[in-house]
C-alpha cells in the first residue's frame, strides 16, 4: 500500500505533441482515484506512466515516497488490469492468476493458498482448470482481477476494465470492483471515459482535457460546483444545459425569461453582455406539478416542446431555443470535444413522469434558479463556483473514505 | 445444397484428387516394377517386386543412397532448427521494436528469397573450395539458411505481429523481465507460427537440388536429391528408373509423416498468417 504523487508530469511524443501536460496529482494511501475524460485526453497515457509502460518526458513520479521514473514496471510492484484483459491463453485460469507468484518463485503451497483465496473473493472456483478462451467476458474480467489481487501490490491500476462488457454485466462488475477495493483498502487508479463509473466508484475524480487537469474533486463537488464549462458538460447525464444570457445588476435575461441571482452570485458575475447559464435538466419541472413551497425559488416560463421521452420512472422534454451563431458554434465545439453528438441548440429538461405534456405544443415550465451556474463563454470559467461549498463536499467524501479504509484494515 | 450440386462437387473433387495423385501413384507403381517390366505400357506392374527397394537399401545402390539419406536428414534438421531460432529473434525484433533500417531488413530478406540460386552457386563453389567448406555439412547448411531464413523471418514476424502487445506488457507488470516475458508468454503463443515456419523451412531445404549437386562430391555431405541423379543402372544400357522411383517414394515418406502430424497446426498457421500481417 502506498500513496502516489505526480509532480509536473509531462509526456511528449516524437512529434512534440504533449499528450500529458504538466500534471500534478496527489493520491492518498487507500484512495480510489478516477482519471476520466473524453478519448485522447491523456488519461491512459498517464496511467501507463504510473505503471512504467510509457517513458516520462519530464516531472517526477513518486510511489510510496520513492521516485520511480527510471524503474522498470516489474520493479514498481504495481498490478494492472488491462482493457482487453491480456490473459495468457495458453495457461489455465489457475496458472493465469498464479503467474505473478510463479515469477517471484513463490513456493507451490503458498501459490495454491493465495490463488484459492483470490478465487474465493472473485467466485472463480469452478473455473480454475479451464482455459481463458472458454470463459465468458465477465469471467475473463474476474480472472484479470484475480491476477491483480493475488500479489500484494502497492497500487491497483485499471485501464477501462469494463468497456468490453455489455451494459448489465458492467453494472455488476462495477459494484464488484467497488466492494473489492473497499475490502482490500488498496490505493487504486482507475481510468475510464464512462462518467457513471467515475461518479459511482471514485473517492475523488480527476477530469482531464487534452492532457491538462481540469478539476480534481469528489464526485459530488464535480456535479454541484464544477470548475468550468468542460467539467460541467462532461459530468452528468443527460448533460447540463447551457443557455446564452445577459446579466445586468444580477438580473439574468435568458431565452426563456428573466430571473434574479442571489447576492453572492450577482457579485461574482457582475454586468456582462454574454454569459452561458448552466442548468441541470433536473432543475426544471412541469410548472403544474411544482410544490407551492418550492415555487418561489424559481421562475416559470412557457415554451414549445419539441420531443418528449417517457422512461417510466422519469421523463425528458426537449425545448429548442434560439441562439446567435457565435454561441451555437461554441456549443457545438464543446459538445464535439465532450464526445457527445448534440446537433441542435435545445435544452434537455427532466420533468415528472406523470406529466402529460404534449409534443409540438406550448407548455408551462418551472426552473429552480438556486443552483444555476454562470459561465464565461470565452474562458469557460465558472463565475459562480462556491469554493467553500465545494471543498466541504470533498472533505466529507474524504472523511467517508478514511472511515472505510480504517474499517477495512481493522478487519484484516 | 441440392442433390445435383452435391454430386457435381463430389465428381469434381474426385477428378482433382486423381489428377493430383496420379504422378505419385505412377512413381509408387514404378518402384514395384522389375526392370523388364518398366516399359510394359501398363500402369500396374505385371509382377509385384521389392527388388528396387532392396537394391537401394541393401544392394549396390545402398552405398550411394543410405549416406545420402542420413546427410539429408542431418543437414535439413540442423538448417531448420537454426533458421527457426534465428528467425524467431529477428522476427520478434521486427514486430516489436522500432529501429532504423527495419524495412531494409525485411526487403533484403525478400530480395534474398527471390534471388536465383543458380547465380550464387558458382561463386560459392569457388569460395567453399578455398576455405575448406566444400563437401561438408556446414558447407550445405549455410547456403540452406539463405533459402530458409528469409521466408522464416517473414512468416514469423506475421505471427508475432498478431500477438497483442498487452500480453507482454501484462507480463512485465506482473514482474517478468523482457526475456521471461518472451519465453513464458510470447513463444508459447507463437508456437503454431514456429511449427509452420519449421515445416516450410524443412521442405525448402529437403527439396534443394542445385546446392546439393554443386557443393558436394562424395557421400560425406551429398543429400538425397543429388544422389538420385547419380544412380546408375545395372548395365550401361539400362536406366535406373525403378531404383530412382523407389528412392523417391522413400524420401517422400518423412514429408508425408511430418505433414500429417502437424496438419492442423499448419492449416491454422497458414490461415492465421494469411488474414493478418
Amino acid at each position: 500500500m502506498a500513496s502516489v504523487e505526480m509532480r509536473n508530469i509531462v509526456k511528449k511524443y516524437g512529434d512534440g505533441f504533449p499528450a500529458v501536460n504538466d500534471v500534478s496529482l496527489d493520491i492518498a494511501d487507500g484512495e480510489f482515484m478516477i482519471l476520466v475524460g473524453p478519448s485522447g485526453c491523456g488519461k491512459s497515457t498517464l496511467l501507463r506512466m504510473v505503471v512504467g509502460l510509457e517513458d516520462i518526458t519530464s516531472g517526477d513520479m513518486v510511489i510510496g515516497g520513492k521516485r520511480v521514473n527510471d524503474k522498470a514496471p516489474r520493479d514498481r510492484n504495481l498490478s494492472m488490469v488491462f482493457q482487453n484483459y491480456a490473459l495468457y491463453p495458453h495457461l489455465s485460469v489457475f496458472e493465469n492468476i498464479a503467474f505473478p507468484l510463479r515469477l517471484q518463485k513463490t513456493p507451490e503451497e503458498e501459490v495454491r493458498k493465495r490463488v484459492t483465496e483470490a478465487a474465493d473473493v472473485l467466485e472463480l472456483h469452478e473455473h480454475l482448470e479451464r482455459k481463458p478462451a472458454n470463459l465468458s467476458g465477465g469471467q475473463r474480467q474476474r480472472v484479470a482481477m484475480g491476477r491483480a489481487i493475488v500479489r500484494s501490490a502497492d497500487v491497483f491500476l485499471f485501464d477501462e476494465p469494463l468497456s468490453n462488457l455489455d451494459a448489465k454485466l458492467r453494472g455488476q462488475m462495477r459494484t464488484e470492483i467497488a466492494r473489492l477495493q473497499r475490502r482490500l483498502g488498496i490505493t487504486t487508479i482507475y481510468v475510464t471515459h464512462d462518467q457513471t463509473e467515475a461518479m459511482t466508484l471514485g473517492d475523488r475524480v480527476c477530469v482531464l482535457r487534452k492532457g491538462n487537469i481540469q478539476q480534481v474533486a469528489s464526485p459530488r463537488e464535480l456535479y454541484e460546483q464544477p470548475a468550468n464549462l468542460f467539467v460541467a458538460g462532461f459530468i452528468g447525464s443527460p448533460p447540463m444545459n447551457f443557455l446564452p444570457a445577459t446579466v445586468t445588476n444580477g438580473q439574468v435575461k435568458f431565452p426563456f425569461g428573466e430571473f434574479q441571482l442571489d447576492e453572492r452570485r450577482a457579485q461574482a458575475v457582475g454586468d456582462r453582455e454574454l454569459v452561458l447559464v448552466g442548468v441541470r435538466p433536473e432543475y426544471f419541472e412541469d410548472a403544474s406539478l411544482v410544490d407551492d413551497a418550492k415555487r418561489d425559488h424559481g421562475v416559470s416560463f412557457t415554451a414549445r416542446v419539441d420531443v418528449t421521452e417517457w422512461l417510466g420512472d422519469s421523463q425528458y422534454a426537449f425545448i429548442p431555443f434560439d441562439a446567435s451563431d457565435e454561441v451555437t458554434a461554441q456549443l457545438r465545439d464543446l459538445s464535439r470535444e465532450l464526445d457527445s453528438d448534440q446537433l441542435r441548440t435545445q435544452a434537455v429538461v427532466s420533468i415528472d413522469a406523470a406529466s402529460r405534456m404534449r409534443e409540438g405544443r406550448e407548455a408551462e415550465f418551472w426552473m429552480d434558479t438556486r443552483k444555476v451556474h454562470v459561465f464565461d463563454p470565452k474562458t469557460g470559467e465558472n463565475l459562480t463556483r462556491d469554493d467553500e461549498a465545494g471543498a466541504e463536499l470533498t472533505r466529507l467524501a474524504t472523511e467517508d473514505r478514511e472511515a472505510q479504509v480504517e474499517e477495512a484494515r481493522s478487519r484484516i | 445444397m441440392s442433390t445435383r450440386e452435391r454430386t457435381l462437387w463430389i465428381v469434381a473433387g474426385i477428378a482433382i484428387i486423381l489428377y493430383a495423385l496420379f504422378p505419385i501413384g505412377w512413381i509408387v507403381s514404378l518402384s514395384f516394377k522389375a526392370p523388364a517390366d518398366i516399359s510394359n505400357g501398363q500402369f500396374l506392374p505385371t509382377v509385384f517386386t521389392w527388388e528396387n527397394y532392396s537394391l537401394i537399401l541393401t544392394g549396390d545402390a545402398s552405398e550411394l543412397f543410405l549416406p545420402a539419406l542420413l546427410n539429408s536428414f542431418g543437414i535439413c534438421l540442423i538448417a531448420t532448427a537454426l533458421a527457426c531460432l534465428l528467425s524467431m529473434f529477428a522476427a520478434y525484433a521486427i514486430a516489436r521494436l522500432d529501429f532504423p533500417g527495419k524495412r531494409l531488413i525485411l526487403s533484403t530478406a525478400l530480395g534474398v528469397a527471390i534471388f536465383p540460386v543458380i547465380s550464387i552457386v558458382t561463386p560459392l563453389f569457388n569460395l567453399w573450395r578455398q576455405i575448406g567448406l566444400y563437401d561438408t555439412w556446414p558447407g550445405l547448411i549455410i547456403p540452406y539458411l539463405s533459402l530458409t531464413l528469409p521466408i522464416s523471418i517473414w512468416t514469423m514476424s506475421a505471427f508475432f505481429r498478431e500477438i497483442p502487445w498487452e500480453m507482454e506488457q501484462a507480463a512485465q507488470v506482473d514482474g517478468a523481465t523482457t526475456w521471461q516475458a518472451f519465453r513464458k508468454v510470447i513463444v508459447p503463443l507463437a508456437a503454431p507460427g514456429v511449427f509452420t515456419t519449421a515445416i516450410i523451412a524443412f521442405f525448402l531445404a529437403w527439396n534443394d537440388f542445385v546446392y546439393g549437386i554443386s557443393l558436394t562430391s562424395t557421400g560425406a555431405a551429398r543429400p538425397v536429391p543429388a544422389a538420385l541423379g547419380l544412380f546408375s543402372g545395372a548395365s550401361q544400357f539400362e536406366d535406373p528408373t525403378g531404383a530412382i522411383a523407389a528412392a523417391a517414394v522413400i524420401v517422400t515418406i518423412p514429408v508425408i509423416i511430418l505433414v500429417l502430424i502437424f496438419q492442423r497446426r499448419i492449416v491454422a498457421g497458414l490461415t492465421n498468417g494469411a488474414v493478418k500481417g
